[in-house]
């Protein structure tokens, strides 16, 4: 969220409350502002938009839902961010990534630090419809300090936007299309050959789920950071640099 | 600075070149045609006529596709003032017995395979945008010219305002043949009023949909039109640079448009100084790497632009923030094609063809259980029985008209009961279906619908991106479902599963791709129901009914384990 002059001033009704947005603000925004939740999962504050996740989405009356983290406020919008077909939608969506990996909880390094365990939680995920894909990809633990488990991979590209955005190495993209879409460093080279990355490890406290984490870790014992960005992207915009302390 | 062109001047000096030949034989050289040997036809005419020492009487030239292309080779013979004759199914032999009889002995081939000149698949059809295609050379620009070309862009040059070049437009009443219809008009005068230094009109030519190729056709046998159209779209919006966007699989297209690209600069029909005026335009032709998703118009940006070919969030739309951020208008192929025409002869005579809402013509590929395949153009708001038994010649061997399918992977599929329905934009969406770019497969009785949808959910699935949850995991798990079904395993279960995970992906996915791949399962699923049902075998039982525990607060139209 990068930071508003002035006052809200833009008059926008989200789930019945009359409320004022700034100029220019995301329906994302204006909801964490005053409080109403919007479960998203590849937003995060402090990056670029990605828009693919989709559990994001509201009504905002038009013919078709809109992705919160990527719509803008407009005078008299009337939102809304929940209701029974949505969640229908958003408990899919969530069921559909449980499915295409490996997302057993209980042998995961990220368990108790996980978003899309928090999503499946919050959306009553108890039991996958769909056949299960896992497995499909390899591990990359060529790596002296991480490990990526591409099965757990959601394709949220936190970890290829920090990496570019913020650390300016560009170690991480996607490659290949589809079911086959996966997280490759440099031109597909195993991680650890890769000369570009810089060891920083935003990448990995980033990570929404178990799919990048430091060697080492046993089940359950990763925690994720990914308010380091915003704090990063906050400080870099006001010049300030508080000492942090990461939870990790 | 070298004088520019005079048009007619080109054009009176092509024709009067052409009044000297006794006859000319037009050899269909498009993908088609090459395919079934054409090239080897073109080369026994010129040996036979150069060994007849005939060939300053009589000249072969190299075409464009006349659109039968089931029954290639296709030779056309036009005598001077007389009626042309086309022939079929063309092979060495019936090439040296069309220059034996007709191209030196001057009748046509007694007993000679003769397409009859009134056969409905040509006398239905209204050619606008194939108007030249099978009657020029598509590598010599002065054939173009000789048929009037470009006189459109020197008319709007010269008398026309970019204004008044969007009003023809407008009142031609043209809507985007790209898939999704949306007036053309509408969106000139978005990037006319777009503010910016440099702006860029994309001329989309991936035409990935199966089956389909209409565009891949008009840019391999009238390439300059399409050249046309995107400099009077830039004209009347202000644009200076243009690009085609052309998949790699269409080498032929590809090459054509760059020779084409490299005559008109030469001609100054493009460049710094378009016909000695101020208008500035270029074209380049850029090419794909063959994704379906690459013609959605923000991937197909990207993709311009080198990065990965995935769709991006709209707004910001091309015109407002496209190619390297600068405003930028992507147009399909065959919409652009229309233009020449309207601007050169005015919006009325457009308008007189088709329906109130759906102006024009259509250029449809004919595929499946027909007797003719190829490509034909069509008023806007003819039966598709009109289209499918009379043009297409009906359904082979005696069997059964089952349902034609339109739209690609994002359309549907439209039943016997429906054939009389006006092929148009409002009605084709009306019964599930969509115009699309133009693709019509026919189906007899013997194909299972079922398999049809799975057909083009693997399509989907395979051409996903991956960007988007719902349609990439979506895409194979709708295929899975499906692929049960089809193997006669699929429980009632998996059919409710599979409806419900269509509607999240529709409403739910980022691009036109993932929101469109349930469209086939959808459409198959009203008109036949009944064919999956058959397949489905019983629910099993894991528990006495009532039993299963309920989380609380847990939805449950869904439960069950399983
Ligand atoms: C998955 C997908 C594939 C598409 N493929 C094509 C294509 O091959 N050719 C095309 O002209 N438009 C295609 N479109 C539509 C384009 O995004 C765009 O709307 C169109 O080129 C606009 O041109 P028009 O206004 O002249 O129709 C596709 C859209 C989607 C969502
Ligand atoms: S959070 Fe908005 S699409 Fe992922």
């Amino acid at each position: 969220m990068s930071p508003r002059n002035g006052r809200p001033n833009v008059p926008v009704t989200i789930d019945g409350q009359d409320v004022k947005a700034f100029e220019g603000e995301s329906i994302l925004e204006l909801a964490r502002r005053v409080g109403v939740p919007i479960p998203t999962l590849c937003h995060l504050e402090g990056l670029s938009i990605h828009g693919g996740c989709r559990l994001c989405l509201v009504d905002t009356g038009d013919h078709k839902l809109k992705p919160a983290c990527a719509t803008e406020v407009t005078a008299e919008l009337d939102v809304t961010t929940t209701n029974a077909e949505i969640r229908e939608h958003r408990r899919r969506i969530v069921e559909l990534l449980f499915a295409e990996g490996n997302h057993i909880c209980a042998f995961c390094v990220s368990s108790g630090s996980c978003e899309l365990q928090d999503l499946a939680t919050e959306h009553h995920v108890d039991h996958i419809h769909y056949e299960l894909g896992y497995e499909r990809h390899d591990v990359d633990a060529s790596h002296p300090k991480y490990v990526l488990d591409r099965d757990r991979c959601v394709l949220c590209t936190r970890c290829v936007r920090v990496c570019d955005e913020v650390e300016g190495a560009h170690v991480w993209d996607v490659a290949m299309r589809g079911n086959e879409a996966r997280i490759v460093a440099g031109m597909d080279i195993p991680w650890g050959e890769s000369s570009a990355c810089t060891w920083c490890g935003k990448c990995v406290v980033v990570c929404p789920t178990g799919a990048l984490s430091f060697k080492g870790r046993a089940t359950g014992e990763m925690r994720h950071d990914p308010e380091l960005v915003a704090f990063l992207a906050r400080a870099r915009d006001e010049g300030e640099w508080i000492d942090r302390r990461a939870e990790a | 600075m070298a004088a520019t062109i005079d048009l007619d001047d080109v054009a009176n000096v092509e024709l009067e070149a052409r009044s000297r030949f006794t006859h000319r034989a037009l050899v269909c050289t498009s993908t088609g045609c090459l395919s079934a040997g054409a090239a080897n036809v073109r080369a026994t005419l010129e040996a036979d006529l150069t060994e007849a020492e005939a060939d300053h009487d009589v000249q072969v030239v190299p075409t464009g596709c006349p659109g039968l292309c089931s029954r290639g080779p296709l030779v056309t013979v036009e005598s001077r003032g007389e009626e042309s004759t086309l022939y079929q199914y063309v092979d060495e032999d019936a090439a040296h017995t069309i220059v034996r009889e007709h191209l030196v002995g001057g009748a046509p081939v007694e007993g000679g395979d003769i397409v009859p000149p009134d056969i409905p698949f040509y006398a239905k059809q209204h050619q606008v945008v194939l108007a030249y295609a099978g009657r020029i050379d598509p590598d010599r620009l002065e054939d173009y010219v000789a048929e009037g070309g470009y006189r459109a862009l020197s008319k709007a040059l010269t008398s026309m305002t970019p204004e008044q070049v969007i009003e023809a437009i407008d009142a031609s009443g043209l809507r985007g043949r790209g898939g999704a219809g949306y007036p053309t008009a509408r969106k000139w005068e978005l990037l006319h009023d777009a503010p910016g230094e440099h702006k860029y009109v994309v001329a989309n030519g991936d035409e990935g949909d199966p089956g389909a190729y209409m565009d891949r056709t008009i840019m391999d046998s009238d390439p300059h039109r399409v050249l046309e159209g995107m400099a009077l779209a830039a004209y009347a919006t202000g644009a200076d640079k243009g690009y085609i966007y052309v998949r790699a699989e269409y080498p032929l297209a590809i090459e054509r448009l760059e020779r084409a690209i490299r005559a008109a600069k030469r001609a100054k029909l493009l460049g710094r100084s378009v016909l000695g005026t101020g208008f500035a335009f270029d074209i380049e032709v850029r090419v794909g790497a063959g994704a379906f998703v690459c013609g959605e118009e923000t991937a197909l940006m990207a993709s311009i632009e080198g990065r990965r070919g995935t769709p991006s969030l709209r707004p910001p739309y091309p015109t407002e923030r496209g190619l390297w951020g600068a405003p930028t208008m992507i147009n399909n192929v065959e919409t652009l094609a229309n233009v020449p025409a309207i601007v050169g002869k005015g919006p009325e005579a457009f308008a007189a063809v088709g329906t109130e809402t759906s102006k024009g013509t259509k250029v449809f590929a004919l595929a499946g259980s027909v007797t003719n395949t190829g490509l034909i153009e069509v008023p806007m708001g003819i039966p598709l029985r009109e289209i499918v038994f009379d043009m297409a010649g009906g359904i082979p061997n005696g069997k059964a008209f089952k349902a034609a399918q339109t739209g690609g992977p994002s359309g549907g599929c439209i039943p016997a009961a429906y054939l009389d329905t006006p092929v148009d934009y409002e009605h084709l969406r009306a019964l599930g279906s969509m115009m699309g770019s133009g693709g019509l497969v026919v189906m007899d009785e013997t194909v299972k619908m079922p398999e049809v949808a799975r057909f083009y959910m693997e399509f989907c699935r395979d051409e996903s991106c991956g960007k988007c949850t719902p349609c990439r995991a979506g895409t194979v798990k709708m295929y899975a479902f499906l692929d049960r079904i089809c193997r006669g395993v699929g429980r009632k279960r998996d059919l409710q599963h599979l409806e419900s995970l269509c509607r999240t992906v529709r409403e739910t996915s980022l691009c036109g791709l993932g929101q469109s791949a349930p469209n086939p399962v959808f459409s198959t699923l009203e008109h036949f129901r009944e064919e999956y049902l058959e397949l489905l075998v019983e629910d099993e039982e894991f528990l006495p009914a009532g039993a299963a525990p309920t989380a609380p607060g847990a939805p449950t139209d869904e439960a069950g384990a399983r």
